[in-house]
Parts: structure tokens; sequence; C-alpha cells
């Protein structure tokens, strides 16, 4: 324990020490007050998101599993809030190496190289770095839903902080960086707004991967397992529409047209998102349920997040409704088949991401493929934009899920990830943390 | 008839319910409540005595009939202690039961429970 202490004291002294001296010019771009003025509030809204996650996963959980569901939203901050300012921005948006796999620029290490850094979007880099780690910090936080109540909070924190450097990093690199190989596939790049690829499909996959790998929870799906509190699954549904408008129209990385655009088309596809399950709900059940519209809406947040930037809000409405549609009926083909993907990470996250990614070439508007034509000199369709779009998708899908297994494999054989059916009984909030989630209410 | 009380640590409550249900003991209730045993840990703090905190329990109820006492109360025992048995594990109180009715059809006595 204290070698390990020393190390850390080491490192961090060392990489004081490397900081001195590093000195800048100023920037020629001055910043843009009112940009600046959105992407601050953007990171914001967009960090409010992980608690709204930790809402909505911790009420569907057992009673006795709500503090270990919620820290797992809540250690996302805490890790990956340390690890992106350390390593993760330089991994993500530095200059590619490695022939392109994966960013690095010895400045961004503890970003010590942006003090005075203005950016040609007018913002400092300060705020795009910020924006761009909630981001990172809200990714591996969606996975948990997969293996929710069964996995030790150790190997958890390990698996995330793995995964947010060896699968966050690299596709980040390639789909956002300028110099990244997705970002310049075919015309104008696969179209990835605000993270269908990066963000959803990446972590939708690793949440099948990780579900398939460890296996059910103990007695499903012959016990039924209840949420412990709906009410607080609407409220963080809640702050999620909510902290979405930073995450969309703070993608803009603007205060201009784009955003507006990108706000409009998010907040009509969650609402439609949310009224095409209601009415399946109806039709199917004859009863709409609050966990159903919580789901419609994240279905249709989802699938907007790639295309906020180039439909419009015709295409919007479709994408909520289809994204709906899939996502309910993914949901009934997990049940037919049985494994246990807790919270539907992968049947909401995954396969409304796909859904976006794929289905949003049918809805872009006109003067973006003019654009993209132009670009190439001659024509550009819509199913060459579907084939670069299915790239994009197909190498996220590949990489996340290959890499996501090696990651698992060697957290659960070195410290553990899933925990022991003794614990499992007990339940997270006993076992792995010695607390309890509320004081008197809903026994279980 | 018999009416077992039994004051358990919460994180024991879903194996003692599942040890119940494989002897076949299934029809129980269960109450979140608070309290304290013997406590020795009652201190002075600055001069003051300072009453012991409430800590949270489970209690679990269940009529039976006189022949399921024993494996009832076994069961219980097994399944809700730590090891070999830790200060905490809990209590069981057995008291007699004066009538029972099942409300839906007026039934009384041991074919009601």
């Amino acid at each position: 324990m204290n070698i390990r202490i020393l190390t850390t004291t080491l490192f961090l002294s060392a990489a004081s020490l490397f900081m001195q001296g590093t000195v800048y010019a100023a920037a020629s771009v001055v910043t843009d007050t009112g940009t600046t003025a959105w992407m601050l509030t953007s990171t914001a809204l967009v960090l409010l998101m992980v608690p709204g996650l930790a809402m909505f996963y911790g009420g569907l959980v057992r009673t006795k599993n709500v503090i270990g569901t919620m820290m797992h939203s809540f250690s996302a901050m805490v890790i990956i809030g340390v690890l992106w300012p350390l390593v993760g921005y330089a991994l993500s948006f530095g200059h590619g190496i490695l022939g392109g796999f994966v960013g690095w620029d010895s400045r961004y290490f503890m970003l010590q190289g942006i003090d005075n850094s203005i950016m040609p979007t007018h913002i400092p880099e300060y705020v795009f770095a910020m924006f761009q780690g909630k981001f990172a910090i809200i990714t591996p936080a969606l996975i948990a839903g997969a293996f929710a109540e069964r996995v030790n909070f150790k190997g958890y924190a390990l698996f995330i902080a793995l995964w947010s450097i060896c699968v966050y990093s690299p596709i980040c690199h390639w789909v956002w960086s300028a110099d990244g190989f997705l970002f310049n596939l075919g015309a104008a790049g696969a179209i990835d707004f605000a993270g269908g690829t990066v963000v959803h499909i990446s972590s939708g996959i690793t949440a099948l991967v990780a579900a398939l790998y460890l296996g059910k929870r103990r007695a499903y799906p012959n016990n039924v397992m209840h949420p412990n509190n709906l009410v607080m699954t609407l409220i963080g549904a809640g702050l999620l529409w909510v902290g979405w408008f930073g995450f969309n129209a703070g993608s803009a990385i603007s205060s201009d047209i784009a955003t507006a655009r990108a706000l409009t088309v998010t907040q009509i596809a969650a609402a439609a998102g949310a009224f095409t399950w209601m009415v399946i709900e109806i039709f199917q059940h004859g009863k709409a349920t609050s966990l159903g519209v919580a789901s419609g809406i994240l279905a249709g947040l989802v699938a907007i997040t790639p295309a906020a930037g180039v439909v419009q809000p015709s295409g919007a409405f479709a994408l909520g409704t289809l994204a709906a549609g899939i996502c309910y009926t993914a949901i009934l083909i997990k049940n037919k088949l049985g494994y246990d993907d807790s919270l539907d990470a992968f049947g909401v996250h995954g396969v409304g991401g796909i859904v976006g990614a794929l289905a949003l070439v049918f809805f872009i508007r006109p003067s973006w493929m003019v654009e993209a034509a132009a670009k190439v000199g001659g024509s550009w369709t819509v199913w060459q934009q579907l084939g670069v779009q299915a790239i994009a998708v197909g190498v996220t899908i590949l990489y996340a899920g290959v890499v996501s297994f090696v990651l698992l494999f060697l957290v659960e054989k070195t410290i553990g990830l899933r925990i022991s059916e003794n614990d499992e009984m007990s339940g997270l909030d006993h076992s792995m943390h010695g607390e309890h989630g509320y004081g008197l209410i809903n026994l279980n | 008839m018999k009416l077992i009380t039994a004051i358990i640590q919460p994180d024991r409550l879903d194996h003692v319910r599942e040890a119940l249900i494989q002897a076949d003991i299934t029809r129980i209730t269960v109450s979140r409540v608070t309290g304290h045993g013997r406590q020795e840990d009652i201190e002075i703090y600055r001069g003051q005595k300072i009453a012991p905190n409430l800590i949270p329990k489970i209690r679990i109820d269940i009529a039976v009939n006189n022949e399921f006492v024993d494996i009832t109360v076994d069961t219980i025992i097994a399944a809700a202690s730590h090891g070999v048995g830790e200060i905490g594990d809990g209590k069981i109180f057995i008291t007699p039961l004066e009538e029972c009715i099942r409300i839906r059809t007026r039934e009384r006595g041991g074919t009601a429970i």
C-alpha cells in the first residue's frame, strides 16, 4: 500500500514538474462570448445527464441494489473525471499516431498546453475539452445497465477505466478528430453529430457482450424483479431529456442556426419516440406504462443523436417513431431469447443508436447533400452515404465488441467482475458498499 | 397454532425467504423495522449518556400449525446466521396463536393458515 501511494506521489510530482516552463504564445483567435456561454451551459447540461442516468437506472433495480447501481454512474463521473484530463483528451483529440489508431499530443497531457488556447470555433479549448469529457463520462456509465445487480464494484471501476482508454478514445478519435478516418470517409465523412456510434453503439454493443459474458442474474427470469422506485426513474428520464439539449445542441460547437436545428429535432424525436411507445403499449396491453414512456423518450433521443445536425423536423418525427418501434421489438426479442440485459442498455442504446446512424441518410436536408456532392466534384447519393454510415457502424460494433470482450475477460480473471451468489442475494448495497438506500420503505 | 416472529438482518432476507420456500413454508409477512438488542455500547460521550442508534432489521411473521414449528424455526436459524453466528443475527419469538381466519372463505383454525 505504501509503495503504491509513493508511486502515485512520485508520478504526480513528476507530472507537475513536466508542466513547468511550457509557455505558448497567446492565440490570435478571439472568443465569442455567445458561443462560449452556450458551450459552458451545454457542458453543465451533459454532466446533469449522469445523475439523471443514476436515477433512471437506480429506480429500475431492486431495493437492495439501488445504491450500488447509482454508484455505477457516479463512479464514472469520478474515474473518467480523473482519466479524461490526464490522458483521455490527448488520446481522443491529439494528432493520429500508430497509423491513426488513436490520437496523442503531449500538450494535452493534463491539459497543460491549452491554458491560452482559443479554438477556431471561438471558444476556449478548455470548454471544448470539458464538454467532450462529459461524453466520455456518460458512455461507460450507460454500459452498467446491462450487468446491473451482479458486478463487483472494484472490477467495474477497473473495467470502465480500461474501456475508456482502449475503446472510447480510439473510436472518438476516428469519428470526431479532424484527422480521424471515419471523420473523413466518403464525401463529407460518416455522419455522427453527437455520438450515435461513439457513445450509443459503442456502449450498447459492449453492454450486449457483457450481459452474455457475465451471465444472468440469479433466478432470472423465473423470479420477477420489480423496479424499486419508478418515480425516481421518471425523474431520471426527465433529467436525461433536459440534459440531452446540451448533448445535441452543444455538439454544434456554435450558438447559431445549427444549434437551433439540433435543439428542435432533439425535442421532436424524444416526443415522437415516447408517443410511439405509448401508443404501442395501449394497443398491446390496454395500458400505457410510465416505464414505457421513459423508454420511448430515450429511444427517440438516442436515434436523433447522430442525426441532429443533418435532419429536418420531419426526419426527427420519423427517426423517433422508427427507433421506438424497433427498440420495443428488440426488447420483446430479448425476453424470448432469455439473455439478461437487465436495464436494456443494448435494447435502447445499441439498437436505437444503430437505427439512428443508418436511417438518418433518408432524411438528410438537401443542402447537405449538395455540399457533399460539391466536395467530391460530382454526385453523391443517399445510398453512397448509407454505405459510409454502415462502415462507421460496422467498425464500431466490431471494434467495441471484440476489445470489450478481451477487457471483460481480463478483469473477470484478475480481480473479478461477477460477484458471488451470497453477495448477490444480499444485494450490492450491503455487499459492495455497506450501505442501504432507503429508510423504512420498500422491502426486498 | 403458533405465531413465529423472527427478527433478522436485512442482508439475509432473501436467504431466509428462499430457504422457507424450499421447506414449503410459503405464507409469510415481512416488514422493515428498527430496533436494538442487548446494548453494550451505551457510552458516555463528553459527560452525557448517549442512547444507542436504532438499527434496521427485518421482521418476519409466520403463523403455523404446531407440527410445522420446528422446521420453520430450524430453517430460519440456518439461513439467517452469518457463518457460525455473529452478534446481531437476530431472534425468534414463538407465541401461542388463538385463532386464524381466512377473510375470503370465513374458514377458522388450522385449515385457514
